[in-house]
């Protein structure tokens, strides 16, 4: 299968890949995929309170246009703020790196990840802010 | 050393060049039709083909007459297949065959079945091999042909011809065997072997494309096939077509070499693929290796490299021509069915890399794939979720996943 040179870049020279504390209050966690399917994404977000996303990590399993996908996502992400990111569709994913029909689902995973890592930050502000007014 | 170092020899090897050389008179020279008998063009063409089929008899210990020309392993797996079922069917309308066929035996088993026949699919074990007790239980009076491969493509795990063979004989069903993977790398003997049909193909061990051989017993019993391909009823009627007289003089060759260099051949395959398992398994840890370690081709190596996904991993080692037990790069995004027939878990599956070693693989080319795949495995492990969870001693089984 012939790769776009964006999805070759992406695979070689991955953009931010690693890991940040997921117990962290300001860390949003997606995990998303399976492996028996062939591929997991794991993306992370660190969002400052304005909303702004400081810092945006990921560890994925999967074929290198999945790599590529959560790497162009972590891109994307980092400095952008939480209610933009809600916004990004895997078509932008498909376009920006000219993914073909079969390899779609890499996309919709980044973005079923972007989704899960905001909720889960979203779920601690919650969560956060609940334990604050309860203290008052 | 050139690049990419070519280690896909079960997918097709290279026409070895004194296979070349003698087929090249037969392109411009000798060109006749070799079934044309009026004069000296046909009749050294006919000399030819039947020196070939000498030299394909003499690999699989049958006769001549018994060795039919084919365009290769597919179409010899239906000739034996569908030839045998229109022919026998009288008999009964029961065949067995395993699910690590390859596709060429799995698809004109299905196509019968869509006509009104009875298949039965044995499984196999984590090695790869069929349950000889199984497969006699599954044999009744209405069994007429039992299909099981020599080798198997992806794995290398080779069956007991012998005892499968001898069930067949005294059973008194008919046994074809798809032989594609084994010229040259395992023993083949028809008669010790108790086989009644046997399928080969030239590219898998050192001819050319496009030519094959079917092996029909002339004798005890005599085994009668329907044509598939009827015409001017060239190799008795079995398979009408004229003869790829070059393509054939190259397989009678490649046939001959395959014979008599075999035992230092699979000595030499051995150490290279030992080798790299070795090296592999050394730089890699958790590394798999699958199918069966003894009963094996000498020069395959099929390895799991867990919590890293094959696809990547090929895309990877773009120096290194492999092939992947996953197919995700068809539309179908599913995992081997061979590697899951033998119960592997699909992630498993799904991180499965083959390698396969020939007669023009060196020890230089196997390190440097080694080393290509240590490094590669290792960087993708860095960026893999699975392998971060496993080394915070996450149980990967017990996990949640979002299945999609």
């Amino acid at each position: 299968m012939a790769y776009s040179d964006k999805v070759l870049d992406h695979y070689q020279n991955p953009r931010n890949v690693g890991t940040l504390d997921k117990n962290a209050a300001d860390v949003g966690t997606g995990v998303v995929g399976a492996p028996e399917c062939g591929d997991v994404m794991k993306l992370q977000i660190k969002v400052a309170k304005d909303g702004t996303i400081l810092d945006a990590k990921f560890k994925t399993y999967g074929c290198g246009s999945a790599i590529a996908s959560s790497s162009l996502a972590t891109e994307w992400l980092k400095g952008s703020t939480v209610d933009k990111a809600e916004q990004i569709k895997n078509t932008q994913i498909v376009q920006e790196l000219a993914l073909p029909p079969v390899k779609i689902h890499c996309s919709v995973l980044a973005e079923d990840a972007i989704k899960a890592a905001i909720e889960d930050w979203r779920k601690k502000q919650a969560a956060h802010t609940d334990a604050a007014a309860q203290k008052a | 050393m050139k690049t990419p170092v070519y280690l896909d020899y079960s997918a097709t090897t290279p026409c070895d060049p004194r296979v070349v050389e003698r087929m090249l008179p037969y392109f411009t020279e000798t060109f006749g039709n070799a079934a044309s008998r009026s004069h000296p063009f046909g009749w050294t063409a006919e000399a030819a083909v039947e020196h070939a089929r000498e030299q394909v008899a003499e690999l699989i210990h049958a006769h001549p007459k018994e060795v039919l020309w084919t365009s290769g392993s597919t179409e010899a797996n239906n000739l034996a297949i569908k030839g045998t079922a229109e022919m026998y069917r009288e008999k009964g309308k029961h065949l067995i065959t395993a699910i690590t066929e390859h596709k060429a035996v799995l698809d004109p088993m299905k196509h019968l079945e869509s006509q009104g026949f009875e298949i039965t699919w044995l499984p196999v074990d984590r090695q790869g091999r069929v349950d000889l007790g199984q497969l006699a239980a599954a044999m009744t009076e209405k069994t007429l042909l039992v299909s099981l491969m020599a080798a198997n493509n992806e794995i290398g795990t080779v069956h007991p011809l012998k005892d499968i063979g001898a069930l067949c004989k005294q059973k008194g069903v008919l046994f074809h065997t798809d032989a594609t993977q084994a010229p040259g790398r395992m023993d083949l003997d028809v008669e010790a072997q108790h086989i009644d049909l046997m399928s080969l193909s030239a590219h898998k061990f050192y001819g050319p494309k496009g030519v094959g051989a079917l092996y029909v017993r002339r004798k005890n019993p005599r085994v009668r096939l329907a044509a598939q391909m009827d015409g001017g009823g060239h190799e008795r009627g079995m398979r009408s077509g004229t003869l790829n007289v070059t393509g054939i003089v190259g397989m009678g060759a490649a046939a001959e070499f395959a014979r008599t260099e075999m035992a230092q051949e699979i000595e030499r395959l051995r150490r290279l693929r030992d080798r790299l398992e070795a090296r592999l398994l050394r730089g890699i840890p958790d590394a798999v290796i699958n199918g069966d370690r003894e009963h094996r081709l000498p020069h395959l190596a099929n390895v799991s490299f867990p919590y890293v996904e094959g696809e990547s991993l090929i895309m990877g080692i773009k120096e290194v021509a492999v092939s992947s037990g996953s197919a995700c790069t068809s539309a179908s995004l599913e995992p081997s069915y061979v590697l899951k027939g033998l119960g592997l878990g699909d992630e498993l599956a799904h991180s499965s890399i083959r390698f396969s070693m020939g007669r023009f693989t060196t020890e230089a080319e196997v390190d440097f794939a080694a080393d290509r795949v240590i490094h590669e495995v290792t960087r993708l492990r860095e960026m893999s979720p699975l392998w971060e969870m496993v080394q915070e001693g996450i149980d990967l089984s017990q996990v949640k996943w979002t299945a999609h």
